[in-house]
């Protein structure tokens, strides 16, 4: 366990530093969800209640738009000069590689909400209360990380194919649907106020998809690498 | 030549029997129910429709982890044969849902969280069959469909179980004890009715696969003329 645990946070620190060296992909990524976020204004209208009651749900659009490319991104490098069959001649848990890149995925992922959300903020006039700004991060990271875990698997899973642009999409947006659900619900919650006490329940569908699919990830990737 | 009558046909002519009697009994034998009336009757190829689409995903599962497990072109075979069942299943459920819906709640579509998931769960499926369908090489392509089907099955609980953790407008699963026995003989029937055929379906399409395979290892592409599945 503690094995995999460093070989995890070894691999963690190379996949980071990539992503920090190729800074340009990330600000592309941002870039193409402040474009969705445009676009979903345009396609409403300029119904500012309708723009504000749809926040939350744009937001998370947006989210789900650039997580498909930042997650075909993160396996087209290493198919690169043969990348990834170099890191499985190393002693190295395929588990390990997974994980390394779903935390990595998630990480930017979240680094997109500041950005997003203050331009959700200007764009449909939503107000975040600052006491919910704890919880509207929370419940990004937890739907970041939802979007990653399977996300991580498919694009592995697609990068050597024909076609791999169009079938991750094709795979990853039905299955995460509980996680589209879920968050925008809680983040309509934490930018409207949740007297009821609802987000709670709301965060615990997005923990409870976490789980199953980071630990269903880490089994079911040895298979998807090792022939490929 | 050989024309030997193949076991499995003996499962799709059993389907054949129990579904014409089955349906003779929801028609015309079975009374109308109190409050919906007469459309009430598309229960009686609904549900059984429902119930062998989930068995035959559940199928694709097991076979996935056996596929995953032994590298077994059996387990693949099956596999692919369960999954396409699966879809064709659920693809009737929701046109049989649509249908009643129309009747029963004025519009043809609900986004009620039972026909979100079951169509969740077949766009999951079909998405399974693309991925396969871009795959090359035989063993690439089981391991990539397995693993696809795998996660894929996650949403299967998630379809049964939904009416009971969540407001649904759909109706949560019935019992016998709740039904009416003239309700429940032709609801049984087409239920084995229906499981006959998703066996006879999945046994034939696997043997199909399994001669496909067969095909392309010995013989040259521009010899390969007919492929006899019942000599496979």
């Amino acid at each position: 366990m503690s094995a995999l645990r460093s070989q995890t946070l070894t691999l963690l620190a190379k996949d980071l530093r990539l992503e920090w060296r190729a800074k340009a992909r990330l600000v592309a990524v941002a870039v193409f969800g402040l474009l969705s976020l445009v676009v979903f204004s345009i396609a409403v209208g300029p119904d500012s209640k309708a723009l504000t009651a749809g926040a939350a749900g744009f937001l998370v659009i947006a989210l789900l738009l650039s997580s498909t490319l930042a997650l075909a991104e993160s396996f087209r490098v290493e198919q690169e000069r043969r990348a990834l069959e170099g890191l499985l001649l190393l002693p190295v848990r395929p588990g390990a590689i997974f994980y390394s890149k779903a935390v990595a995925n998630t990480l930017s992922l979240a680094m997109l909400a500041p950005g997003l959300s203050l331009f959700g903020v200007v764009l449909y006039g939503v107000e975040l209360q600052p006491a919910n700004v704890l919880s509207f991060f929370a419940i990004w990271l937890l739907a970041a990380a939802g979007l990653s875990a399977p996300g991580t698997l498919y694009a592995a899973m697609t990068s050597q194919l024909r076609s791999r642009d169009v079938l991750l999409p094709l795979l990853l947006f039905p299955l995460v649907v509980p996680v589209l659900m879920a968050s925008c619900k809680a983040l309509a919650l934490a930018l409207t106020g949740d007297p009821m006490g609802q987000m709670r329940s709301w965060a615990l569908l997005l923990l409870c998809f976490d789980l199953i699919y980071w630990s269903l990830g880490g089994i079911l990737f040895p298979f998807v690498i090792e022939e490929g | 030549m050989n024309r030997r009558f193949p076991k499995e046909h003996w499962a799709g002519l059993v389907a054949v029997v129990l579904l014409l009697v089955g349906s003779y009994i929801g028609l015309f034998v079975a009374p109308a129910e109190r409050h919906m009336g007469e459309v009430q009757r598309i229960m009686y190829v609904h549900v059984p429709t429902a119930w062998n689409a989930l068995l035959c995903f559940t199928c694709a599962f097991v076979a996935a982890i056996g596929s995953l497990w032994t590298g077994r072109e059996r387990w693949d075979a099956t596999l692919v044969a369960a999954s396409e069942a699966g879809i064709v299943l659920n693809g009737l459920l929701l046109v049989q849902g649509s249908l009643w819906g129309r009747a029963t709640w004025g519009v043809w579509w609900d986004w009620d969280v039972r026909l979100t998931t079951s169509l969740i769960l077949l766009l999951l499926f079909i998405g399974v069959l693309s991925l396969r369908s871009f795959a090359a090489g035989t063993e690439r392509k089981a391991s990539l469909t397995a693993v696809a089907a795998i996660v894929a099955y996650v949403d299967v609980p998630l379809v049964y179980f939904c009416v009971r953790w969540w407001r649904s407008l759909h109706q949560i699963q019935s019992t016998p004890a709740t039904v009416d026995p003239a309700m429940v003989l032709p609801l049984r029937l087409n239920a084995f009715g229906l499981l006959f055929a998703a066996i006879w379906f999945i046994v034939r399409r696997a043997r199909l696969e399994l001669a496909r395979r067969r095909a392309s290892e010995t013989a040259l592409p521009d010899r390969i003329e007919r492929i006899e599945v019942g000599h496979a």
